[in-house]
């Protein structure tokens, strides 16, 4: 390999690079040349190619300079030649988006797409396309159909994908291609019809009763590109997957035929939709056999399709990627890593308890080869281990802290962590080792985020351990050793233990008092405020304000503080009114995936914070308290489509209706609300939509205040879209001259419920304690008699009108609902709930605590 | 509530596969390289920097198929030069594979066998047309080398064997050899 690289730096010495240090304002000089008669066309296709590499390299050129460009390019029509004429089109494409006037060419193009010489007509009717917009297109129109139908394969494939790339613009106009498209699906040509088969199932992709139509005509008639197939395979699948009834049969058999296909491109396009579609192991064995084949393949890409698909099918079908044990474990040793590293997590999450170790020595042995996406992979298939053996929890723990050991970047160690931290959370056993490995990591970690969470985790871990105070000389190791975030966080940890371990507080007070003396405010800040409030030892203070300290999301606490500070800096702030963060949902699916990107998480308040920030006066109403999740007051099928999601806040509630225009030839413009509110509440602005143009969502805002009490604010609410409707040309929008029409559209009704209005979460550990604590507070009760037949079900309800998520309910045979929260405006509240089945029904006693006795009550009229 | 974007198991119905291709040369340098999704790497920086990744990833072992930062890169070498086509990280790598081999089967056949750098930068120009009809805005045009070749290999004249520099034809003969004994 040397030889050949010293080969190359010798042939560029001797022969010259004529792309090597390229000067982007001599390639424009010598742009100039182009104006000479007669043309060279070799010289002219070199420098042509110097500005297409320029572009490729991404050198910038100004608007100017791509003008100047794009227009000596034009001159180059006056040649006859080849090559060079495509070397033009190829230009005009890349000069564009960058040039101005560039529709200057359209007649020349024109003309070559319709001229007589086959080699240009395709390749200028794809520079034609990405030079018109939408209006320029009707003028072409009648030639694109022609093209499209057109004998020469290129140049109806141009026309087609052209079609395809327009009808994100102008969907209408490409329409009304279709019959042309129709008929080139049956082109003898396999890109053509697969081509065409992309335009018009892309026409039809609302419609779903014209896709079933030419799915169903086509799975008749077996297309021949491989490709087409594929596409094919596709449609059907997602119509299996919409329509899971008998009716789907039909297109379940097609795509198993296509599993005898010739092409392995088509044999796996359908291996990997029965995969995801079907339901039982033995619908899926054929596909799995198909699979297993592919993991006995020469080529990389297909082993590692194969194993891919099979790690996907473990959360579903442990039992059916067991059977292929004996393929992937071929594939342990392959040469491409990422099928090594799928065939053994596969493995691992497949396999029995005894093969446990036998696959790890086998990760060991190449885990230091892979890069750290993979070696990701692989500790997130330890981390599922964990949690399916716990008897094996030491090996698989050792395994973790030689992996922390070693090299790696912050995601690496990061995901390490994770696995013993959740190790440590589901596993009594194994909370001892995994704490003294995380303690041993911190004494040497480059990394202050991740130190900083471990620390934490020790805080919030090590006081319940059997001998706490093994880990303050780690902790307060790390308060003389490292910089000041490390320092703050040691420190809150070390309060920790003075908080939840009376007998250590002495020791601890001597440790928080050195503290006070730090370089750092925020160390001396923290050490100062936690000594305040352990020296009052105060039972109720403590656990407040040091044990179970309420996060605020991050986001809508900054923008809360704002808010406040421009409206009422005066008054205090109250920190209860902001939201808490949420405990991110965990992923259910255990798959084995190599998945770099992460899937971003946004609370359903962030999400819509920028949309309410245009309501004017809204910082008014103070910070969000919560937004519910979207209700839809209309059928999924009709001309307007509308959601509704309540935005609450302390005393007001910003109703947000999210209307679609589903018609094209229409605009409604003022589009209003009127609503009919329970008694007690009162409209206090509506901002309209000015606007509402078809297939573009947007909103209407009415602000409503709630009834001064508590008790009122359930209630139905009804409403109706008011506006005015004017036609429109489907495919400009532009509406037609006039005056419109004056309309209304009448939606269902919702309800202002309990769930809506408060934040509530599952009883935490320490439940008998708060509930203890809050006995002197207010309290409502009272026994009630389910309708519901089946205890779970009744069990269910109830927790959905009280907002409580479902691992709220404990108990098998008498159910116990437990669970708290804080309803709007900031107060707390505390509620249970038990249930018993009998003969007569499901009897159940509500019992719910509060401060403010209107809220307990409020909290029973909701189920009631 | 907490919202994830999770994407779905099937493989969606779309034409636009491709999100991108590149020609590296020895040292990771770009040659040729176009990205067709302007949500996937929209700036060159973005693109050169995920391009040396990829390279520092691959040019050693020859393992066809890697997964890196979401997308499917299949590759394939040839002396000085590394051919590479990305797709999204949920997509059939098959199809992948064929546009790969599309790719190369029709460089290399431009280059008369002689895939390497120095021939390459040579034709570049016929080069760029072969990438340009292999695949347009992400959809693959053509996949069948013969036809691809027949639309970009348009030069006519070819320059007759006295014109050449002595060191051309060296260098040509050095090539077939070279072709030759890797065959």
């Amino acid at each position: 390999m040397s030889s050949f690289k010293r080969d190359k730096k010798e042939e560029e010495d001797s022969g010259g690079n004529p792309y090597q240090n390229l000067d982007k304002t001599i390639v424009l000089q010598e742009a100039r040349y182009f104006n000479q008669t007669p043309v060279n066309p070799r010289k002219c296709c070199l420098i042509l190619s110097k500005v297409l590499y320029l572009l490729n390299q991404g050198e910038k050129f100004t608007t100017q300079e791509a003008t100047e460009a794009f227009f000596a390019t034009t001159k180059l029509f006056q040649s006859k030649d080849v090559m060079l004429r495509r070397m033009v089109y190829l230009c005009i494409k890349e000069l564009s988006t960058l040039a101005q006037d560039v529709i200057i060419v359209t007649s020349s193009l024109t003309k070559d797409m319709t001229g007589k010489e086959d080699l240009y007509r395709a390749a200028a009717i794809r520079a034609l396309c990405s030079i018109t917009d939408s209006t320029m297109l009707q003028a072409i129109e009648r030639y694109m159909k022609q093209a499209i139908v057109d004998k020469n394969p290129a140049v109806s494939s141009a026309a087609l994908v052209s079609a395809l790339h327009l009808s994100s613009t102008a969907p209408d106009l490409v329409r009304r291609w279709a019959n042309e498209a129709q008929e080139a699906i049956s082109s003898d040509n396999p890109m053509v019809s697969y081509h065409a088969l992309g335009v018009v199932a892309g026409s039809r992709k609302n419609d779903k009763l014209s896709t079933v139509k030419l799915v169903t005509r086509l799975a008749r008639s077996p297309l021949k590109s491989p490709y087409a197939l594929c596409l094919l395979i596709r449609l059907a699948a997602q119509l299996v997957e919409d329509d899971d009834s008998e009716a789907s049969q039909p297109y379940i058999e097609f795509i198993e035929c296509c599993l005898r296909h010739k092409s392995e491109m088509v044999i796996y396009e359908a291996a990997h939709a029965i995969v995801n579609l079907r339901k039982t192991a033995r619908d899926l064995a054929p596909a799995v056999s198909v699979l297993q084949l592919f993991c006995g393949s020469s080529k990389a890409s297909l082993r590692l399709a194969g194993a891919r698909t099979l790690a996907r099918l473990t959360a579903k079908h442990p039992t059916a990627v067991a059977a292929c044990a004996v393929d992937l474990e071929n594939l342990i040793s392959d040469p491409n890593r990422s099928v090594a590293t799928l065939a053994v997590t596969t493995l691992l999450a497949t396999g029995a308890e005894s093969s446990v170790d036998r696959l790890m020595k086998q990760i060991s042995s190449f885990v230091s080869e892979i890069s750290d996406e993979f070696k990701i992979v692989v500790v997130r298939a330890i981390r599922r281990l964990c949690t399916k053996f716990p008897r094996k929890h030491q090996s698989l723990a050792a395994f973790l802290a030689g992996m922390l050991r070693d090299e790696g970047g912050l995601e690496y160690k990061a995901a390490i962590a994770d696995a013993i931290i959740a190790l440590v959370e589901e596993n009594p056993d194994a909370k001892e080792t995994g704490l003294a490995h995380l303690c041993e990591f911190i004494e040497d970690c480059e990394h202050t985020a991740l130190a900083v969470r471990i620390l934490h985790l020790l805080g919030r871990e090590g006081p319940k351990s059997r001998q706490p105070s093994r880990y303050i000389r780690f902790i307060y190791n790390r308060v003389i050793l490292e910089s000041g975030p490390v320092r703050a966080a040691a420190v809150s940890a070390v309060a920790q233990f003075g908080a939840q371990r009376p007998e250590l507080l002495p020791n601890i007070s001597v440790l928080l008092s050195r503290c006070q003396l730090d370089d750092e405010d925020e160390v001396r800040d923290r050490a100062i405020y936690f000594s305040a409030i352990l020296e009052t030892g105060d039972q109720q203070l403590i656990n407040d304000y040091i044990i179970n300290v309420s996060k605020p999301n991050p986001v809508l606490l900054e923008k809360a503080l704002r808010d406040h500070i421009a409206t009422r800096p005066e008054e205090p702030f109250d920190i209860n009114a902001v939201p808490t963060e949420e405990e991110p949902k965990e992923n259910k699916e255990a798959i084995v995936e190599i998945e770099v990107r992460k899937p971003v998480q946004v609370s359903m308040e962030e999400m819509y914070a920028e949309q309410l920030s245009k309501i004017a006066g809204i910082e008014r109403l103070g910070p969000v308290f919560k937004t519910n999740n979207p209700v839809d007051l209309t059928e999924a099928e009709t001309e307007y489509r509308v959601r509704l999601i309540k935005h609450i806040f302390g005393r007001h509630v910003v109703l947000q209706f999210e209307c679609v225009n589903t018609l094209s030839d229409q605009v409604l413009e003022d589009v209003h609300v009127r609503l009919e509110c329970p008694p007690e509440y009162e409209v206090k602005s509506i901002t309209p939509c000015q606007k509402l143009v078809y297939d573009k969502p947007d909103s209407v805002f009415v602000i409503v205040e709630y009834p001064s009490a508590f008790l009122d604010s359930l209630g139905t609410f009804g409403a109706s879209l008011e506006f005015t409707v004017r036609d429109c040309d489907p495919n400009t929008g532009v509406p037609d001259p006039g005056e419109g029409y004056a309309d209304n559209y009448p939606l269902e009704e919702f309800e202002m419920g309990c769930a809506d209005q408060i934040r509530a979460r599952a009883a935490t550990d320490d439940w008998e304690q708060t509930w203890e604590r809050a006995a002197n507070a207010p309290e409502a009760s009272d026994t009630f008699i389910l309708s519901q037949n089946d205890i779970n079900d009744a069990a269910k309800a109830v927790c959905e009108h009280l907002g409580l998520p479902k691992n709220a309910i404990i108990g098998e045979a008498v159910k116990e609902i437990r669970g708290g929260g804080i309803f709007r405006g900031g107060a707390p509240v505390l509620v249970r709930a038990r249930l018993a089945g009998g003969s007569a029904g499901i009897t159940m006693k509500l019992a719910s605590r509060s401060p403010r006795e209107d809220i307990a009550q409020l909290l029973l009229a909701a189920v009631g | 509530m907490v919202h994830t974007t999770m994407e779905g198991s099937l493989f969606e119905p779309t034409l636009y596969i491709v999100k991108g291709m590149c020609i590296l040369d020895n040292d990771g340098n770009r040659v040729l390289a176009k990205y067709y999704d302007k949500n996937v790497l929209p700036t060159t920086k973005e693109q050169k920097a995920f391009e040396k990744n990829l390279f520092n990833k691959t040019h050693r072992a020859n393992a066809e198929i890697i997964m890196l930062e979401g997308l499917t890169c299949v590759y394939k070498s040839n002396l000085n030069l590394f051919f590479y086509v990305m797709g999204s990280s949920h997509e059939n790598e098959l199809i992948l594979q064929s546009v790969l081999n599309a790719l190369y089967e029709s460089v290399s056949i431009l280059l008369r066998r002689n895939v390497d750098w120095r021939t390459l930068i040579d034709n570049l120009d016929a080069v760029m047309l072969a990438f340009d009809e292999i695949c347009d805005g992400g959809v693959i045009l053509d996949s069948d080398p013969m036809s691809i070749v027949g639309r970009a290999a348009l030069r006519t004249e070819d320059v007759p064997l006295g014109e050449q520099t002595v060191a051309q034809v060296l260098q040509s003969a050095k090539e077939q050899l070279k072709w030759s004994l890797l065959k």
